[in-house]
């Protein structure tokens, strides 16, 4: 019995392995036999959309719990072209995006340097160790008040809380980084006949980047998640601002849309982030 | 006092102190190696050899006594005394290139001059059409002489390898040996190095030193011919010789004896 050789199609798909996985006879717990199973993303998400059109076309459920999807898509027409509130969408998009840069920016500034020191002398680690273990448990979100309390609700005020949460995971990234630096390699450029501040440039600093990437990722992730919960508090652009008058207004097809731009969005900066780490640190995990 | 060898280790202790007790990792060790010698140390694990090259490497300090080379007391690492790790010590964010101009970079060398150093030290470990991988492209034994190559640009007087070949495949093990005879014949360096396999160590050595544990020790010196032999026989003629068979045999036997020694302590 000749085995046919399924179609390119049927592996993108996922439908079929491609031929290393199919001469394999154990399958079942070797994650690398798992393929993408992208038909079943689509159908998943054709599922969703049908639903969707279905419950839209025989009004199942009241719009003011979801919107139809007709309604839904006018409103985004609506909002493209004459804003939200004196506010063009994108403007409410880049106000947000703007907001998480700046805070992970400062965060990295601030944490870098810190987890640095808290990884190469003890008296780093001794005077922001208690801050730095206390802080790390609290939400960003928790904060919030007292940052209410002491700035207010401008720009800074936001921009301030997304600056802690990245500092905190920027310093904790940084510090291990520099932690798991292998002490061979600091040895050899001894031996070569580096300084220290050669060594810290040269081959600690190159040794901590992947996780300093890392950090970076996790920041931006948790950032996005902060910025849109403290303009849900406080705040008249973004787009957590945006739903949140939405609601306020009843327009229940404006929060869906607010909601599907910020997963998208959110995932958008996940794949960039994935893609700069595969392009500025070709070298992770292979020393 | 005028002193003729490269590296003279002069009465060094190592004593490292745990909460209940104390660990002799070495025990008035002395040794001279000449300008110019290869020595290999063999030894079963905690005999302190590793404890040995740190201290000359001047990573380690020792409890007692003073390492000197060239007839300066070690202080701290220097870019003097080259070092060659087992794995995992080349910078694996460089090149080829990179990994190999390191050392005269750091130390501020002229860019041309360490261009031409880079050039030739790629010829002679075959590492030419390489030049501008990353590090992590390469196979185990290329990353080995990337290492080498690397040590040999800043010039050192002294070779310190500290199971260089211990993690290649058996093959490339015998095929980098007789790189390093090679090496040390043609730039007359003196290399002090470590392995694990007692094969390795009467091959590479003019003189080869076994240790033994608790307390880390000098156990037996050998004079041996074998390396300067490769220099002019296939090195599977010289292995296979009655001589190093034999040599072999009562090296083997003499650590076996000493592992036995310590599996009976803890029994």
């Amino acid at each position: 019995m000749s085995r046919q050789k399924p179609s390119g199609l049927a592996i993108w798909l996922g439908l079929s392995d491609n031929s290393f996985t199919r001469q394999k006879t154990v399958k079942f717990g070797d994650a690398a036999a798992v393929n993408s199973g992208r038909f079943y993303s689509l159908l998943t998400l054709a599922v969703l959309i049908v639903a969707w059109v279905v419950a839209s076309a025989f009004e199942l459920i009241e719009p003011f719990y979801w919107p139809s999807i007709s309604g839904t898509w006018e409103r985004l027409v609506k909002i493209l072209g004459e804003g939200f509130r004196n506010t063009a969408l994108h403007d409410h998009v880049g106000i947000s995006v703007y907001r998480v840069l700046s805070g992970v920016f400062y965060g990295a500034l601030v944490g870098i340097p810190l987890g640095f020191a808290m990884g190469l002398s003890s008296i780093g680690r001794g005077l922001f160790d208690p801050v730095v273990e206390f802080m790390r448990p609290i939400p960003p979100l928790a904060l919030i008040p007292l940052i209410i309390l002491w700035f207010g609700i401008d720009e800074f005020a936001k921009i301030f809380l997304l600056f802690l949460a990245s500092l905190f995971i920027m310093t904790i990234a940084a510090r291990s980084g520099v932690s798991s630096v292998r002490i061979t390699k600091v040895h050899a450029a001894y031996s070569l006949g580096a300084s220290k501040l050669q060594i810290l440039r040269h081959v600690i600093l190159p040794n901590a980047l992947p996780e300093i990437f890392t950090g970076l990722r996790t920041s931006m992730g948790v950032c996005w998640g902060t910025v849109v919960a403290a303009e849900l508090v406080a705040a008249d652009k973004g787009l957590g601002s945006m739903i949140m008058i939405a609601k306020n207004f009843l327009q229940t097809d404006t929060v869906v849309i607010g909601i599907i731009l910020i997963g998208i969005i959110g995932y958008i900066i996940e794949l960039i982030m994935r893609r700069l780490e595969q392009w500025l640190i070709p070298w992770r995990g292979k020393g | 006092m005028a002193e003729t060898a490269e590296i003279a280790i002069d009465r060094i202790s190592m004593v490292y102190t745990l909460p209940d007790s104390e660990v002799d990792a070495l025990n008035d060790v002395s040794l001279d190696i000449g300008k110019g010698e290869i020595m290999s140390v063999l030894g079963p694990s905690g005999c302190g050899k590793t404890t040995l090259l740190n201290i000359i490497a001047g990573f380690l300090s020792p409890t007692r006594g003073e390492v000197r080379v060239a007839g300066k007391p070690v202080k701290g690492p220097g870019a003097e005394r080259g070092m060659v790790f087992q794995q995992g010590a080349l910078f694996e964010w460089l090149s080829v290139t990179q990994n190999i101009s390191f050392g005269p970079r750091m130390c501020g060398k002229d860019r041309a001059e360490t261009a031409d150093t880079v050039q030739r030290l790629l010829g002679i470990v075959g590492l030419v059409d390489f030049a501008d991988k990353p590090v992590y492209q390469l196979s185990g034994g290329m990353q080995q002489r990337v290492a080498l190559a690397r040590c040999l640009a800043n010039d050192p007087d002294v070779i310190l390898m500290d199971e260089p070949l211990g993690a290649l495949d058996a093959l490339t093990r015998e095929k980098m040996q007789g790189l390093v005879l090679r090496l040390w014949k043609d730039t007359g360096k003196t290399i002090l190095l470590i392995t694990h396999s007692v094969e390795e160590a009467l091959f590479l050595g003019e003189r080869l030193i076994v240790m033994a544990p608790r307390p880390g020790r000098i156990e037996k010196e050998f004079r041996l011919p074998f390396a300067d032999e490769a220099l002019e026989k296939p090195a599977r003629d010289v292995k296979a010789g009655s001589e190093f068979v034999a040599a072999r045999e009562e090296i083997l036997s003499m650590i076996w004896d000493m592992e036995e020694e310590i599996m009976g302590d803890n029994g």
